[in-house]
C-alpha cells in the first residue's frame, strides 16, 4: 500500500514520542511524510495540494499528540477545508472511498487513566469517535489506532521498543504482508460504499 | 580670472546659494526665486560683489541647463517622447508662432518695423526651460499631463532656436545689415551640406548611445572607481556640447537626445545620480547670474515703460498659451497653470537678442530693454506661478473637479491610496484583487494607462491638495492609506486629512521607528514602519534556515512583533521633553538605544509556554 503519513505537532522541538516515532517511520522507505505545521505555519492550507496527496495514497496515517482528547488545531483545520463536500462526502464525494485511515497518537496520561470509572471517563477509542465517524462518512476503513500512552514516563528503552513495533507495522502494511482488513478498529462497521482499492 | 579671484567668486556664489535657498524654501517661494534674489543682492545693483564677469558666469552656468536637459532626456524613454509628439509639434509650434505673431504685432504698434517686430516676438516667445522645469519638478507636477505639455512646449522652443537662428539673417538682409555672422564651423558650407552635417551629428549621437556607450559603461563600472564614472558622465555631456557647437546646433537639444538614447540603459540611474549635484549647482549659479544681470538703471530712466512692457508681454504669453491649451483639450485649470508657468522670457532669448543685435535687426536700446524685460520676467516667474496657484486655480478648480467627478462616480469609493510606489502599489493590488474600490493618487504619469486598464481610478497630482483629495472621493471614503515615500509629505497629509476629512480612518506608512513614534504621538493608530514587515519575514525564514520548525519560528516572530509594537506604543506614550533632540538622526539613534535597552529589561519572549510538555502544564492528555 502506498502510505501517506500526515503529522502535526505545534512544537516538535520539545516532543519526545512524536520525534522518536518519526525517526522510526522515516526508516521505512516509500512513505510520504507531510508536516502540516511546517507546510502551513500560517494555517493557510493548500486544499488542492492536500487532496492530490490523499488521492495518490491508499493508507492515510494521522500522527499527532492527543491534545484535549482530540487533535492539535491544524488537523481540525485540515479536516474542515480538505475533506470537502462533493469531494470527500455528499453527492459525488467519493474520492476517498476504499482508503484506510490510521490514527497514531501519543497521550500524556497512562492507559489506566482512561475508560469508565477512571479520571478521563472514556476510553481512547471512544474519545476518537469523531475521527472514526469522519473516516466512515468518507467511505474509509478506520483502523485500530496506534497509541503510545504516557509517553513522558517511558524509559528510552521502552520508547525504542514501541517505535520498533511501529516501524515493523509500517513495513508490513507497506509490503501488504498484513491485511489491513484484519486490523480495523474494534466494532467498526465498514461503510456500505467501502470497496477496498476501489479508487 | 586668477585663482584667488575665482575662489572669491565661488565663495560669494556658494554663500549666496546656501543662505538664500533655505530662506526661500522656508518662505514657501521655491529655490529658483531664492537664487534670483540672491543674484540681485550680490550683483552690481546692491552689493556689487559680482557682475563684472557676468557674461562669463552666464556661459558657464548655461551648462547647467544643458545638463538638466540631459537628465530630463534620461528620464524620458523614446516611447514616452513619441507619445508627446502631438504636444511638441502641435502645442509647441502654435505657441511659438502664435506668441511671436501677437507680440510682433504689438511691437509694430509701438513703432518697430515688421522685421524687428517679428524678431522681438520670436525672442520673447521663448520661455525659461531652467526655471519652469526646476519649479515643476520641485512641486512634483512635472509628470502630470499638464507638466508634460509644459515640457513639450519648452522642448519645441529649444528645437525652434535653430531655425530661428537661421531665419534672423534672412530678415536682416532686407534690413540692409550684414548677415555674415558666423556661428559655426559649417556655416560657410552650402545649405544641403549643412543639413547633412547636422543629420550626421544626430546619427552619431544615436549610434554612439546605442552601441558604444553600453560596453564603455560596463568597462568603467568594472573598475569600481566612482570618480571615473562621474568623469565619464561629464565627458558625455561636454563632448556633445562640443559636437553641437561645431555644427551650430543647440547643445541642450543634443544632450537631450543623448539622454533619451541612454534612457533604456541600465546605467541610467547612476548617470542621473552622478550628474544631479552638478546640474543643481550650475543651475543655481545660472539663476544667480540672471539676477545679477538685471540692469536696474532702466528702472530709474523709464520705470513705467519697462514695467508696462513686461506686464504686456507676459499677459500676451499667458493668454496665448491659455487659449492654445484649451484648444488642446486641457481643462481651464490646467490651461491656466500652463499659461502662468510659461509666461516668462527664457535664457534662449538672451542668445537670440545678442544674435539679432549683431545683425542690426534691433537697436542697442531695444536690446538692452529686452534683456531687462526677460531677466525681470524670469525673476517674476515663480511669483506668477504662485499667483496662479493661490488666486487663479481656486476659481477654476471648483468647476473643473466638479466636472471631473461627474465623469468618475466616486460615491462608492471606499479607499484612497496616496502614493502608488513600491509601497502603495502592493496595497492597491491586494485591495483591488479583493474587489475593493480604490482610488489612487500619485504624480507618476507613466503608470496611469496600466492602472486604468485594470480598473483603478487614478488621479494625478499632489495628494496634499485638498481639492484633489475631494475629487478622489475623500468626503465619502472610509479609509485613507498614506503610502507616500516622503516623510515630510506624510506628516503634512496627516494634518490635512485630520483637518478637512476627520471621518477618514488613516493607515499610515512610517519611515522608521522614530517616525512611527511621532505619528502615533500625533494620534494615528494604524502606523506601519515601511520595512519592518519584510525584516520580520526574513528573520523568520532565517530561523527556519537555522533549523527551527517553521511553525515555531512563525510564532516566535509573532511574539517578537507583539513585544516590539507594545514597546513602541509604550515609548510613544512618554512624550520626550528633550527639546535638544531636534535632528532626526539623533532621535533615531536615541530610539534604537531605547529599543535595545527595552529588549534587555523587558525580555522579548524567545518562546511561548503553550504546549509546554511538562506533566502539569501540558494540553496533551
Amino acid at each position: 500500500m502506498k502510505i501517506l503519513l500526515i503529522h502535526a505537532h505545534p512544537k516538535p522541538s520539545t516532543s519526545i514520542a512524536h520525534t522518536a516515532m518519526l525517526k522510526a517511520s522515516r526508516n521505512v522507505e516509500g512513505i510520504t511524510h507531510h508536516d502540516l505545521y511546517a507546510a502551513y505555519p500560517d494555517f493557510a492550507i493548500d486544499v488542492k495540494h492536500e487532496q492530490e496527496l490523499l488521492l495518490a495514497h491508499d493508507l492515510i496515517i494521522l500522527q499527532h499528540p492527543f491534545y484535549w482528547y482530540s487533535t492539535p488545531a491544524i488537523i481540525k483545520e485540515w479536516q474542515d477545508v480538505v475533506l470537502d463536500y462533493g469531494w470527500a462526502y455528499g453527492p459525488g464525494g467519493d474520492k476517498l472511498h476504499g482508503k484506510f485511515w490510521l490514527s497514531a497518537i501519543s497521550t500524556g496520561g497512562d492507559q489506566a487513566l482512561y475508560g469508565a470509572k477512571n479520571r478521563n471517563r472514556f476510553s481512547v477509542a471512544e474519545l476518537l469517535s469523531p475521527l472514526n465517524q469522519t473516516a466512515h462518512l468518507c467511505g474509509m476503513a478506520f483502523m485500530e489506532p496506534f497509541i503510545i500512552y504516557g509517553a513522558r514516563r517511558y524509559t528510552s528503552g521502552e520508547l525504542a521498543i514501541a517505535c520498533n513495533e511501529w516501524e515493523n507495522r509500517l513495513i508490513n502494511l507497506r509490503d501488504d504482508k498484513t491485511d489491513p482488513m484484519n486490523h480495523l478498529a474494534k466494532g467498526y462497521d465498514l461503510p456500505a460504499n467501502f470497496k477496498k482499492g476501489s479508487t | 580670472m586668477d585663482l584667488q579671484g575665482f575662489l572669491f567668486g565661488a565663495f560669494i556664489y556658494l554663500c549666496a546659494a546656501v543662505i538664500s535657498a533655505p530662506i526661500a524654501k522656508r518662505l514657501g517661494l521655491g529655490s529658483v526665486l531664492g537664487y534670483l534674489m540672491a543674484g540681485v543682492i550680490i550683483g552690481p545693483s546692491v552689493l556689487g560683489f559680482v557682475g563684472q564677469e557676468g557674461a562669463d558666469v552666464m556661459h558657464f552656468a548655461e551648462f547647467g541647463v544643458i545638463m538638466m536637459l540631459f537628465i530630463v532626456g534620461l528620464e524620458l524613454q523614446p516611447e514616452a517622447l513619441w507619445k508627446l509628439r502631438r504636444a511638441i509639434f502641435g502645442l509647441g509650434l502654435l505657441q511659438v508662432v502664435g506668441t511671436a505673431a501677437a507680440i510682433g504685432a504689438a511691437a509694430m504698434f509701438f513703432g518697430l518695423d515688421w522685421r524687428a517686430g517679428l524678431a522681438v516676438g520670436l525672442i520673447l516667445a521663448m520661455s525659461s526651460t531652467a526655471i519652469v522645469l526646476q519649479s515643476l519638478a520641485e512641486k512634483g507636477t512635472l509628470k502630470t499631463p499638464s507638466g508634460q505639455s509644459a515640457f513639450a512646449v519648452l522642448l519645441f522652443q529649444d528645437i525652434a532656436v535653430i531655425p530661428i537662428l537661421a531665419l534672423l539673417p534672412l530678415l536682416a538682409i532686407g534690413h540692409g545689415a550684414e548677415a555674415g555672422h558666423s556661428t559655426s564651423l559649417i556655416s560657410e558650407y552650402p545649405a544641403w551640406l549643412q543639413a547633412l552635417c547636422i543629420l550626421g551629428a544626430v546619427a552619431i549621437i544615436i549610434a554612439a548611445g546605442r552601441f558604444i556607450m553600453q560596453p564603455l559603461f560596463r568597462i568603467i563600472a568594472d573598475t569600481g572607481t566612482r570618480e571615473i564614472f562621474v568623469a565619464f558622465a561629464l565627458l558625455i555631456v561636454v563632448g556633445i556640447t562640443q559636437l553641437m557647437g561645431l555644427i551650430g546646433l543647440s547643445a541642450a537639444l543634443g544632450t537631450f537626445l543623448a539622454g533619451v538614447v541612454l534612457a533604456d540603459s541600465e546605467y541610467r540611474h547612476e548617470l542621473e545620480m552622478d550628474l544631479q549635484p552638478f546640474k543643481g549647482l550650475l543651475l543655481a549659479v545660472f539663476f544667480m547670474a540672471v539676477g545679477a544681470g538685471i540692469d536696474f538703471s532702466l528702472f530709474q530712466t523709464a520705470p513705467l515703460t519697462l514695467l508696462g512692457l513686461i506686464a504686456g508681454f507676459i499677459a500676451i504669453k499667458i493668454i496665448v498659451m491659455f487659449a492654445l491649451s484649451l484648444l488642446f483639450k486641457h481643462g481651464k485649470a490646467n490651461a491656466s497653470m500652463l499659461g502662468f508657468s510659461l509666461g516668462q522670457g527664457g535664457e534662449f532669448g538672451f542668445v537670440l537678442i545678442t544674435f539679432a543685435a549683431g545683425l542690426g535687426l534691433i537697436s542697442v536700446a531695444t536690446s538692452s530693454m529686452l534683456v531687462a524685460m526677460i531677466a525681470l520676467s524670469m525673476a517674476l516667474a515663480p511669483l506668477l506661478m504662485m499667483l496662479d496657484q493661490k488666486l487663479v486655480q481656486p476659481i477654476f478648480s471648483g468647476v473643473e473637479e466638479a466636472r471631473e467627478s461627474d465623469m468618475v462616480d466616486h460615491s462608492d469609493t471606499e479607499v484612497i491610496i496616496a502614493g502608488h510606489g513600491r509601497f502603495g502599489m502592493t496595497i492597491g493590488r491586494l485591495l483591488n484583487a479583493q474587489g475593493k474600490r480604490c482610488v489612487v493618487l500619485d504624480h507618476d504619469a507613466s503608470q496611469v494607462d496600466v492602472l486604468r486598464k485594470f480598473g483603478f481610478k487614478v488621479f494625478y497630482g499632489d495628494a496634499l491638495r485638498t481639492d484633489l483629495l475631494e475629487a478622489a472621493g475623500a468626503k465619502t471614503a472610509k479609509i485613507l492609506i498614506i503610502a507616500i515615500d516622503e516623510r515630510e509629505k506624510i506628516d503634512e497629509l496627516i494634518t490635512i486629512a485630520k483637518m478637512h476629512f476627520p471621518h477618514l480612518e488613516l493607515f499610515v506608512r512610517a519611515f522608521d521607528r522614530a517616525h512611527a513614534r511621532e505619528i502615533i504621538q500625533g494620534g494615528v493608530t494604524h502606523v506601519y514602519r515601511e520595512v519592518f514587515g519584510s525584516s520580520m519575514d526574513l528573520a523568520k525564514d532565517a530561523l527556519v534556515g537555522l533549523g527551527k520548525h517553521p511553525y515555531e519560528a512563525t510564532r516566535a516572530v509573532k511574539l517578537f512583533r507583539q513585544h516590539d509594537e507594545d514597546f513602541l506604543r509604550k515609548s510613544a506614550a512618554i512624550t520626550s521633553d528633550d527639546k535638544a533632540l531636534v535632528d532626526l538622526a539623533r532621535i533615531s539613534r536615541a530610539e534604537i538605544a531605547n529599543v535595545f535597552r527595552g529588549d534587555r529589561e523587558d525580555q522579548p519572549p524567545a518562546s511561548d509556554s503553550a504546549w509546554l510538555d511538562t506533566d502539569r502544564g501540558s494540553k496533551e492528555v
